[in-house]
């Protein structure tokens, strides 16, 4: 069955002015990351007095930070429009004045990066201080994803005052909740950056209290990782279904995951700070409890996402135990990068489980294996799915067609990326383990034997971030291609629906204020008693450094 | 909510796993003694110099074979007054405290790694049971020389 509805075209246009940032990020982010690996392995020696480490900065930044939340954003506006209708008046306009405001903290930060005067990497940890406007940057930044976000809400909520339906579509759901879970995040690096960071870096006060503002940002910087794979959720659970022509596996258990990662996904953040002094192990093991919890949405979603599967490829005959995934549509783009990107967050996730697991992240804490870690969760499954999305979505958007020889470059890609992350991210996980540290310019320590020995990982880590640079050149094509030169046509927007056979959702999934009750609870109870002790039992303060 | 019959055992493998891994971690850290470095001791940063055991770093012995080594992190070494020489079969307990900026502590080949932040001191012990180089390095960017901080740690027969 085609789906007739079009993204509205002013919709389509705000989503698109998200699309392009996007896009420009990664291949920034892209020329930075290329540079980086060459470095790394003592390839070359960067011209013209730009350092390795404010190239870090930028690739982190761009990547990270600018790339994901560009897209979320345009992906979501795009979603609700096809689901819901056109935005309303009011959210449409908070949402061009997101756009605005976060464009403008982008590019003061950026251009701190580029003057060197916010080489702090994007974690920005204290007390390396660097300029004011390098924070009020990121601040007008979140502020603007905040808009973002109210727009969203408001338009869920005006549209549900409007029909009067207890139950919003998928789709929007799923983008509100994960908004929500955007808002309580961020709180966190706000408060730290507004009450800590800005009067320091200012001259106001004279110390930051380190332990504190390191807290924060981690309140905030495991949230920001299902920030990013939620919206490859929604892909997965709303998208596939109706590329694949099968159907929803299950309303209810769909968005009962996505009340879970709201749930768990946030009073976690002291499994990045297992090896720190000041925080009791009790508190540190609680954390750890709850960040298992996470999991189980996510082997939910493993479970919907190969029943559909399975159905799908079943009901077009597939014959034996795995048949059905054979008969997947694998020369689809719009499946293919998707899928490709599920299959890597396999051994992605279980290396997750073991960085939060307690005491052994000792053996993996600030490694490259880490880095490996996240360049297969965010930089491959999250990545590739964002890539397989705007496949159909830019085309749909500026009414065009996604061709069939588009198609094969599209599927050259995620097979190019594949590759690339086998080598890079396979030898940074091998090379942790040896012991080489992450974040870290070409070095030997003096020709010691043991930095010696992770030479020739290095160098694959080079080759790997080589192909990975070619794979992100056709990318760039391909987007280009869909945005301005592509057949004009209609593509479709694929939402897929809910299977017969599953139940009628119930309401209480969409009872906010229940939710963001437990919650908050949650977060009071796995952060009050240690965080009163790192204010009641703090050291005096540090001043700033500059080191750079 | 309905639940598939399949989805059920899935989920329950799935949570019976993750409860298996929590109580094995759960006890090797609580009933065995391997928590992860998280010491409450704290000091003045500016004052590092001036504050015992810091005023004096390097390695002290403290028993049969066994060892305190007090190191000094600061961009972009780790201060000692000892070369650091190790019998083989000694245990040493690592105290370090950073004077500037947030620096990381870990020795590849061995278990040893921890996170030094300004105005805390944390610690860690370790055996090291063979004679060989090994290396101590700092693993969290602390500035333009992050790559340089490094210091050989020997451990002889």
């Amino acid at each position: 069955m085609k789906n007739e509805l079009v993204v509205d075209r002013h919709d389509a246009k705000l989503s698109m002015a998200h699309l392009y940032i996007a896009f420009a990020a990664v291949l920034l982010g892209g020329i930075a990351g290329l540079l980086q690996t060459l470095v790394r392995s003592g390839t070359i020696q960067l011209p013209a007095g730009i350092g390795y480490y404010q190239l870090l900065t930028a690739h982190g930044i761009l990547l990270a930070l600018v790339f994901t939340t560009y897209f979320i954003i345009g992906f979501f506006y795009a979603g609700m429009s096809r689901t819901m209708g056109k935005f309303y008046d009011q959210p449409y306009r908070m949402g061009w004045l997101g756009y605005i405001v976060m464009t403008i903290g982008t590019a003061l930060t950026t251009v701190m990066v580029l003057l060197n005067e916010g080489t702090v990497l994007y974690t920005f940890y204290a007390p390396l201080k660097a300029s004011p406007w390098f924070y009020i940057g990121l601040t007008l930044f979140i502020v603007g994803t905040w808009l973002a976000g109210g727009a969203m809400c408001h338009q869920y909520y005006i549209w549900k005052k409007v029909t009067h339906k207890k139950i919003s579509p998928l789709f929007s759901f799923m983008a509100v909740m994960t908004m929500v879970l955007w808002f309580v995040a961020t709180i966190g690096v706000a408060a730290s950056v507004i009450f800590q960071f800005i009067p320091w870096s200012f001259g106001w006060v004279d110390e930051i209290n380190i332990l504190l503002s390191r807290t924060l940002f981690w309140y905030f910087g495991h949230p920001l990782v299902y920030f990013w794979l939620l919206p490859a959720y929604v892909c997965w659970y709303v998208i596939i279904p109706e590329i694949i022509g099968g159907k929803i596996f299950s309303d209810s258990l769909a968005r009962l995951s996505f009340v879970l990662f709201l749930l768990f996904s946030i009073p976690v953040g002291f499994h990045h700070q297992l090896l720190e002094s000041g925080i009791s192990p009790f508190w540190k093991y609680l954390q750890v409890v709850l960040t298992f919890m996470v999991i189980v949405p996510s082997l939910m979603t493993a479970f919907s996402l190969f029943a559909t599967f399975e159905i799908a490829g079943r009901k077009k005959g597939a014959k034996g135990l795995f048949g059905w995934f054979r008969a997947l549509p694998w020369k689809d783009a719009r499946f293919f990068a998707p899928m490709v990107g599920m299959l890597i967050f396999i051994p992605a996730g279980a290396g997750g489980i073991i960085n939060a697991s307690n005491q052994m992240n000792q053996i993996v804490h600030n490694t490259l294996w880490v880095t490996g870690h996240f360049h297969l969760t965010v930089a491959s499954s999250v990545a590739l799915t964002f890539f397989g999305i705007a496949y159909w979505l830019i085309p749909h958007l500026t009414g065009r067609v996604l061709t069939g020889r588009m198609h094969q470059i599209a599927n050259l890609q995620t097979i190019l990326w594949a590759i690339g992350m086998f080598f890079m991210s396979g030898a940074m996980h091998t090379v942790g383990l040896l012991g080489a540290p992450r974040r870290t310019a070409y070095t030997t320590y003096q020709d010691h034997p043991d930095a010696l020995g992770w030479i020739p990982y290095e160098v694959t880590m080079a080759v790997g971030g080589s192909i990975l640079f070619i794979a992100i050149l056709l990318l760039m094509y391909i987007i280009t291609d869909l945005a301005f030169f592509a057949p004009k046509g209609k593509e479709d927007f694929p939402i897929g629906e809910v299977a017969e056979a599953a139940e009628k959702t119930p309401v209480i999934l969409e009872n906010w204020r229940l939710w963001l009750g437990i919650a908050t609870v949650l977060i009071l109870v796995a952060y009050t008693v240690p965080v009163i002790h790192m204010i009641e039992h703090a050291p005096p303060g540090s001043p700033g450094y500059k080191f750079w | 909510m309905h639940m598939h019959k399949l989805e059920r055992l899935w989920l329950m493998i799935g949570s019976g796993a993750l409860i298996l891994f929590l109580l094995v971690i759960g006890v090797n850290a609580f009933a065995m003694g391997h928590t992860p470095p998280s010491d409450s001791e704290i000091l003045d940063p500016t004052q590092v110099d001036l504050t015992a055991p810091f005023d004096d770093p390097g390695l002290k012995k403290i028993g049969e074979n066994e060892y305190e080594l007090v190191l000094v992190a600061q961009a972009f070494t780790f201060q000692s007054n000892d070369e650091i020489k190790i019998p083989e079969g000694a245990t040493v307990h690592f105290k370090v405290t950073s004077k500037d900026v947030v620096h990381g502590f870990q020795i590849p080949k061995t278990n040893v790694n921890m996170m030094i932040t300004p105005g805390h001191i944390n610690t860690i012990t370790h055996t090291f049971d063979e004679a060989g180089q090994f290396l101590i390095l700092c693993n969290e960017y602390c500035g333009v020389g992050h790559q340089a901080m490094g210091v050989p740690l020997e451990v002889i027969k």
